[in-house]
Order: structure tokens, then sequence, then C-alpha cells
């Protein structure tokens, strides 16, 4: 169906890809895997005509083709749904699927006829979505599913996905994978960008895996497992499983008695949560994304206005519900926030200034009356990025020019320099290449053997399941149970996580 | 490197909006060659094209400056304008009541409007810090209610200004006008609040011309802002929350303060126009004496790109354009000056516009952002 031949890409000093080869068999799932900055979003863009090659061939349908804009590639039958959706926001489902394709004279769009195609389309592949939602009332999944409607729309034959998984919930990723078999049963190709094995395991056909610009394997999914898959995109053995000592629990760090967060602002809100965590020990907290974690982090770190909170936090016997984040960091909680691009980073600011979020009010950062010490900061970000492996290890670069794991390293480096007897910790590994998530759970460990207590919030049951000492489990804003992460199987977890728990932990 | 990437595109666009400003001026009828040769030589004379270049700079710097650090956090603070007529009136208001100013009746008995006078040590402090802090307070109130209720500062800041602009006339009508005198202005200011033309010590430079010490301040802020905003923590703070409040609230920063200060800060920028026009040139408030200032700031911190260094540049630009305005009025054809707005228009409409220029250059490379 689709095959890149040598393609050549580079953008100034970097060679983003080196004579790489592609070939996609017509009717299959075919994933491409490496790590973030391994090449192969832009292998995919040049195969869609946002970039043009500088040397190489790419042939579709047996035949070579010239793709320089997507217009030609939409044109050649191929679709490509990207990480971050392309959708207007305030219009209805069909008017985004027709937008630029609008049927219809130039005057008046002939919008019936477009929502019986739309409808169409979605029975076929059993998308369920109704042309006349508007974007905004729809879950993400839901978005996603309007994103392969548009491209099934422009007759794609080729979809070309790029992370889709990336946004979605655990059950929702079951319910993508499904469409996608169901389009690779009606004969449609699919090619997913993906870092998560267990995704390529799961859906793929044939693997293409990438490294530093290069493919350096093609194989047959059925033909290999992931710890050679993670040993070709990082170019050496990876440790899939977190190994650590037991927990040796110290003092409790963290109490909390009846914490409730009123719902606001879109979030479902935090009822009634009482739970502990002891110096030395990781507690996880399981649940499907928007069931009040994200209250629960940022009522402990002083992020929500203390008019939304009710109930007790006590940091080591004191009492800190109504203190401010400043106070909290000054008193060792230190947080790292899910989104780290709204709220753990300034992209436009440096790394050295990125070092100091949160620090800069005070020593060393200040060196005298109101004035920054420009150069130790640099300095010390400069110490923090080689400890933390930042790559690249420049700290004038602005964060922005980062991978997201390089980004993560970022903060964790931060955020651990604190000396932390806290750590709030949420989504650590998301959007983070296999070898970053190796040294963060590492670093995780490590800090957790110094003495310091962590919470740790993950939409990645393997994640938490494989690091947390103690697991909470979250669902619609209450502790529904907890489990010794040991010992409960994924489905018993599972079935807490969507409300079908035995026994209430309050 | 860095530096050269910024430089680029304000100077592209000069460029161009000179090019396209050399075709409507021939299309008039004009020799553009000439016309520009009018404009730029009779700015760049010595003394008296740089030194009215510079004069008319200064009020640039001031409010471009207060724009930019406005925008750093943010804020966009279309008040300058609002701001410095209100930081001036402030200015020449302590400037006589301290300076002492008597003037001569209808009858030819003195009229006392001061209350004491102060020597110049005290006054023309006092009458600098006038003008920050009613233009810092005049700036404040709109973040003020943007802090506090969510108040759009666009609307607020005009708002402002109207309220600005209709006090400060209504106090110099009724009470500050010397009696009989026909112009909308304040009677004068005490001698001894009168701030040094630069020609009274540089050599060569006549001191007939305005161009006095207002002009040295407006580069101390220059320095001065850009120390504030990159060198201490609380530029950081301001910097953060324009980047990313949400960051900036992870960081332990209070977002609704940092819109408060900048406001202030940008409006105390604002309101030293006051200082070069009343101290500096006229000696008393005399209305309606902006030629647009605080809008034109918009347009100098946007060609500046909200840095100081940009900002001086662009002042300058600006104030060798309205120099050369005049001249091109006087000695040209048929060009007016109003080729210098045209101008001025052009230039902004291309900085604005600076995706435009991305999408073709970032082709070869050269603006790229490194995305893989």
């Amino acid at each position: 169906m689709l095959e890149l031949r040598a393609i050549t890409k580079r953008f100034g000093e970097v060679l983003a890809n080196d004579h790489i080869d592609i070939r996609v068999e017509p009717g299959t799932i075919h994933a491409i895997v490496g790590e973030n900055g391994a090449g192969k979003s832009t292998a995919m863009r040049i195969a869609y005509g946002f970039y043009t090659a500088d040397s190489g061939e790419i042939v579709v349908d047996g035949e070579p083709r010239q793709i320089q804009t997507p217009h030609d590639a939409i044109r050649l039958g191929i679709g490509m749904v990207h990480q971050h959706f392309m959708l207007v926001d305030t219009m209805t489902v069909a008017e985004n699927i027709v937008l630029g394709a609008e049927p219809g004279s130039a005057a008046a769009i002939d919008l019936t006829k477009a929502l019986g195609e739309i409808r169409a389309l979605s029975n076929e592949f059993r998308l369920s979505v109704d042309p006349n939602a508007v974007i905004h009332d729809l879950s993400v999944g839901q978005q996603q599913r309007v994103e392969l409607l548009k491209a099934l729309y422009r007759r794609a034959r080729l979809l070309i996905l790029d992370e889709p998984t990336a946004v979605l919930t655990p059950q929702e990723v079951e319910e993508f994978f499904a469409i996608l078999r169901r389009m690779r049963e009606q004969g449609k190709t699919v090619i997913i960008i993906t870092h998560k094995l267990s995704e390529v395991l799961a859906i793929s056909d044939d693997v293409t895996v990438m490294r530093d610009g290069r493919v350096v394997g093609r194989v047959k999914t059925k033909e290999t497992n992931a710890a050679e898959l993670a040993r070709m995109m990082v170019g050496r053995d990876v440790l899939l499983r977190v190994e650590k000592p037991d927990a040796r629990p110290g003092e409790t760090v963290l109490s909390v008695q009846r914490l409730s967060v009123t719902a606001g602002g879109g979030e479902r809100g935090l009822r009634d949560v009482s739970f502990q965590v002891r110096a030395g020990e990781i507690v996880g907290v399981a649940g499907v994304e928007g069931n009040g974690q994200t209250e629960l982090i940022e009522a402990l770190a002083g992020l929500v206005p203390a008019a939304r909170v009710s109930g007790e936090i006590r940091f080591r016997e004191r009492d800190v519900t109504r203190t401010s984040a400043r106070e909290r960091y000054e008193l060792g909680i230190a947080h790292v926030p899910e989104d780290r691009h709204r709220r753990g980073l300034l992209l436009d600011f440096d790394l050295s200034e990125n070092s100091i979020l949160g620090l800069h009010y005070r020593r060393p950062a200040v060196s005298a009356g109101p004035l920054l010490d420009l150069s130790g900061i640099r300095a010390r970000a400069l110490e923090m990025i080689q400890d933390f492996d930042v790559r690249p290890a420049n700290p004038d670069l602005p964060a922005r020019a980062l991978s997201g794991g390089n980004q993560q390293k970022l903060i964790i480096g931060r955020e651990f320099g604190l000396g932390p007897k806290l750590l709030l910790i949420s989504q650590p590994t998301r959007g983070v290449d296999i070898g970053a998530i190796e040294f963060i759970h590492r670093k995780l460990v490590e800090l957790r053997d110094e003495g310091c207590a962590i919470l740790l919030v993950s939409a990645e049951l393997e994640e938490v399941t494989s690091l947390a000492d103690r697991l909470l489990v979250i669902y619609h804003g209450r502790l529904v149970g907890e489990v010794d992460p040991r010992q409960a199987t994924q489905e018993e977890i599972g079935l807490l996580m969507t409300g079908g728990g035995k026994a209430n932990a309050e | 490197m860095k530096l050269l990437r910024e430089l680029l595109f304000p100077v592209i666009a000069v460029l161009v909006a000179f090019v396209v400003g050399g075709v409507i001026v021939w299309v008039i009828g004009d020799n553009p060659f000439e016309v520009y040769g009018l404009l730029l030589g009779s700015a760049l004379t010595w003394p008296d094209g740089i030194g009215y270049t510079l004069f008319y700079a200064t009020p640039l710097i001031f409010t471009g400056l207060a724009v930019a650090v406005a925008f750093r956090c943010g804020l966009l603070n279309i008040g300058a304008e609002g701001q410095l007529y209100a930081a001036a009136f402030a200015c020449a208001w302590v400037s006589i009541k301290l300076g002492g100013t008597v003037i001569k009746g209808f009858d030819g008995s003195p009229i006392a409007y001061g209350w004491a006078s102060l020597p110049a040590v005290l006054l023309v402090p006092l009458a600098l810090a006038a003008a920050m802090v009613v233009g810092g307070a005049w700036g404040a109130v709109p973040g003020w209610l943007k802090a506090r209720f969510g108040a759009h500062e666009v609307i607020t800041t005009i708002m402002m200004n109207f309220i600005a602009v209709s006090l400060v006339s209504y106090f110099t009508q009724y009470y500050y006008k010397a009696p009989g005198d026909p112009i909308m202005e304040s009677v004068p200011i005490g001698e001894s609040a009168h701030i040094a033309r630069l020609g009274s010590f540089v050599p060569g430079l006549p001191e007939r011309l305005p161009l006095n010490v207002a002009f040295l301040l407006a580069i101390l802020a220059c320095v001065l802002v850009y120390v504030f905003l990159w060198r201490t923590k609380w530029g950081y703070e301001i910097r953060a929350t324009g980047a990313n409040p949400s960051a900036a609230e992870y960081g332990g920063i209070n977002v609704r303060k940092q819109i408060i200060l900048a406001m202030a800060v940008s409006g105390a920028l604002a309101g030293m126009v006051g200082i070069n026009e009343v101290l500096g040139y006229r000696y008393r408030y005399y209305h309606e004496f902006s030629a647009s200032y605080g809008f034109t700031g918009i347009a100098v911190a946007l060609l500046g790109r909200n840095h100081p260094v940009g900002v001086f540049l662009a002042a300058i630009l600006f104030g060798m354009l309205i120099r050369g305005g005049i001249f091109v009025d006087a000695f040209s054809q048929h060009v007016t000056k109003d080729l210098v707005e045209v101008l001025q228009a052009i230039v902004i409409l291309f900085v604005a516009a600076e995706a435009l220029f991305r999408g073709p250059f970032s082709r070869f490379g050269l603006l790229k952002r490194s995305k893989v």
C-alpha cells in the first residue's frame, strides 16, 4: 500500500530521517515504534506531505508518487490523525467533518447529504458518534473518533495515527483498538505511531522499529516480544519491570482526614477522602482518569482555592489545610504535576529559568535583595541536567525544545532537588520514552528508600501496581478500596476502578 | 545569533514598509528617493535633527516600555494614554503647589497658586514621584479590576483613558488655568521644578532644543526595566505569569498580585512621559499635549519585541519619522506628513503579520522551531 524508500530528511544539523525504508502491506495494522525523537513522526509527516523529503521515494500502490502537500496525500487515499486534534470546538461533528471538503455548491453547503454519509460511515465502523453533537461536549475519546471519521469521509484507505492512545483512558484504548480492528476487516490499512510496547503487541500485524533517525528493525508482531522491541528501540537491554526492595515505612508524614473538594471548572470533585502516607513508602492511587485524582493532588499541593476545600490535611503533625502552595513547598512537599505543559514548565523559558520555578524567590536563586544570581542558577541547572540526564544538556535552550521525557526529567530533577519529605507525583511517565521511564522509576524508588513519602497517581495500571507499596483505588471522587499491589490481580483492581468494588475502604 | 534572529523581522518589516511607502510616494507623483532623503536627512542633521528626533523619541521610549512590561505579564495595556495624562497633570500640580507659582491677575495684583516654594533638590524628586505614583495608580486600577473581578484590561484601560482625559481637562479649566488664558493649559510651574535641557551641558547642542534630562531618564528606564524583568525575582514572577499563569501558580506565585504589580509598573513608566512634557519642555500642563504617545507606544513595543533594547531602537525610529515628517510636509511637492503614518502603519502590519514571513523562511530551516 505505502512504501517509503531511502527517505532522508535533515533539519539544520539534525538528521531526522536517514535513508529509511518502511513498507506497509495493504489491509494490515502497522506499528512504527521508537523513542521520542527517533524520527517516526517525521517519516509519517513526509508520507502525509507536511514535509518534503530531501531525497528518497514514496511509493503508493506500487507507483512512485510525489506527495508535496497533505492535499496530494488525501487524493491518494492517505489520511492522518494528529496527536493534538484539529477540531473547531464550537462547531458540530458534521460541520467539522465537512470542513475543507464541503459538499454542495460554493454558496450553500449541503449538510443533509453529508449527514447521511457520516451516519453511514459511523455505523459501518461502529463509531457511535452523533453528527449533530457539538465538539466541546464530547469526551476526548469521542473527539478522536471524529478525527477518524474526518479521514474516512475523505475516502482515506490508509490512516496514519500519531500516538493515538496518549490521550485515552484504558477503557477508551480498548474501544479504540476494536475500531481499528474493524477498519482492518473492512480493508483499510492503518499505521500507528507509538512507543507503548503493550499496545504494539496488542494491535499490530507488523512492526518497524526506529532509533536515531534510522530503521533498526522490521518484525512480525507474532514473532517478537516486548523485551526484544525495547532492546531495539533503546539499543540496549531495558528493565521493563521495576525492581525494588520491600518498603520500610517510618512515621506518618501525610494524614488526610475527610478531605473534600467541591466540583467546579469541569472537575468532578473529591468526597470524604481519608488516608495516610508514611515516610519511605509509595502509596499509589489507581483509577480511571477524571475520577478526582487531579483534585486530590492539587488540593494537597495547595493549588485549589481554599473555599472549595474541606476536611483536614496534616503534614508531619501540622495542619496545612489552609496554607498556600508556597508554604507547603517550603515545608518540603514537592509536586510533579500531571500536565507538565500546563503546570510544570514555562515552555518559553530556558532550562535554567525553569530549574528555579518555585524556588526563584529565595537563596540560592536570589543573591542579594531581589537580584537573581544568574550564573549560579545556570551552574546548578547544568549540574542537575547532568544528574538527571536531561538531553540536550544545554541550560540555555527553551524547555519547549525538549522531548516529553526530557522535560519530565527536568521537572523531576527540580522537585527531587528540594529534598522533599513528601512527593506528590502524577502521571510520572506520560508521553515519556522507555529509557526515561526506567530512569524515572529507579529515581522514585531511590527517593523512597531515602525516607521520602510518595503519593503516586497514574493512569497506567501497570505503573502504579509495580511501583506502589500500597494501592488506593479512586472512583467518582471517593476512595473505594485499598489493595496490596503484590497480590491483587489486574481484574480485581479494574473492577474497583469502575465502581464494581466489593468493599468500601471508608 | 539569537539577537540577529530577534532583529531580523523588525528590520525586514521596516525595509518593506519603506519600499511600499516609496511606491506610494511615486504614485502620488513625487520622487521617492528625494522624499526619503528629506525624511531621513532632516531627522539626522546635527544638532537640530538629532535633537528633535531624540526629543520625540523620549515619550515613546516610556510608553513603549510601559506596554512591554504589561505584555510580559500577558496584559495588553491600552491605557498608557490615560496614565500619562493623569501623571502629567499630577506632575504639574505638585510643581505648581510646591513650586510657589504666582501669576499676575487682570488688575496686576499677584495671585498665588502655590502653598510653598521648595528648592529644586526637593521639588524635582517630588514631581518625578508624583508622575510615577499617579501613573502607576492609574495603571493599577485596571490591574486590580482584572485580578479581583476578571474584568478585561483592554476594556478597563480604554475606559480609564476617557476618565483621565476628562478629569484632567476639568481641573485644568476650572482650577489651574490662568484667568483669561484662552488656551487649555495650566499656570506655569515653579521654576525650581524645571529640569535641565541637554543643550545646557552638551557641547554643540543649543539650549533652544527641547531635548532634556528626561531623555537620560528614558535610557535609565530601559536599563532598569531590563534588570527588573530579567535579573530580579519580581521580574521572574511577572514573566512567569505572562508565560503560563497555571505554571506560575504551581510555582507558588501569586498571579493576581503580579497582574496588579505589572500594571502599576507599566502605568508608572507611562507616567514618566509627564516629566519630559511638563518639567523639561512646556513648564506647565498643556492639555492634549500627547500626540497619541500611549497608543504609538503599543506599536513601539510591538516593533521592539517587548524588549528594552528593541523599544529604544523602535522609539528612535519613530522619533525620526515624526521629525522627518514635518519636513516632508513642508518641502515636498505632493506628499504630506501623512506618509509617516502610512509608514508606521505598514511597519506594524508587517511586524504583526510576522507569521507570513515565518512560513517561507521556515522552509529553509532558518527559523525552525525544533520539532522532530
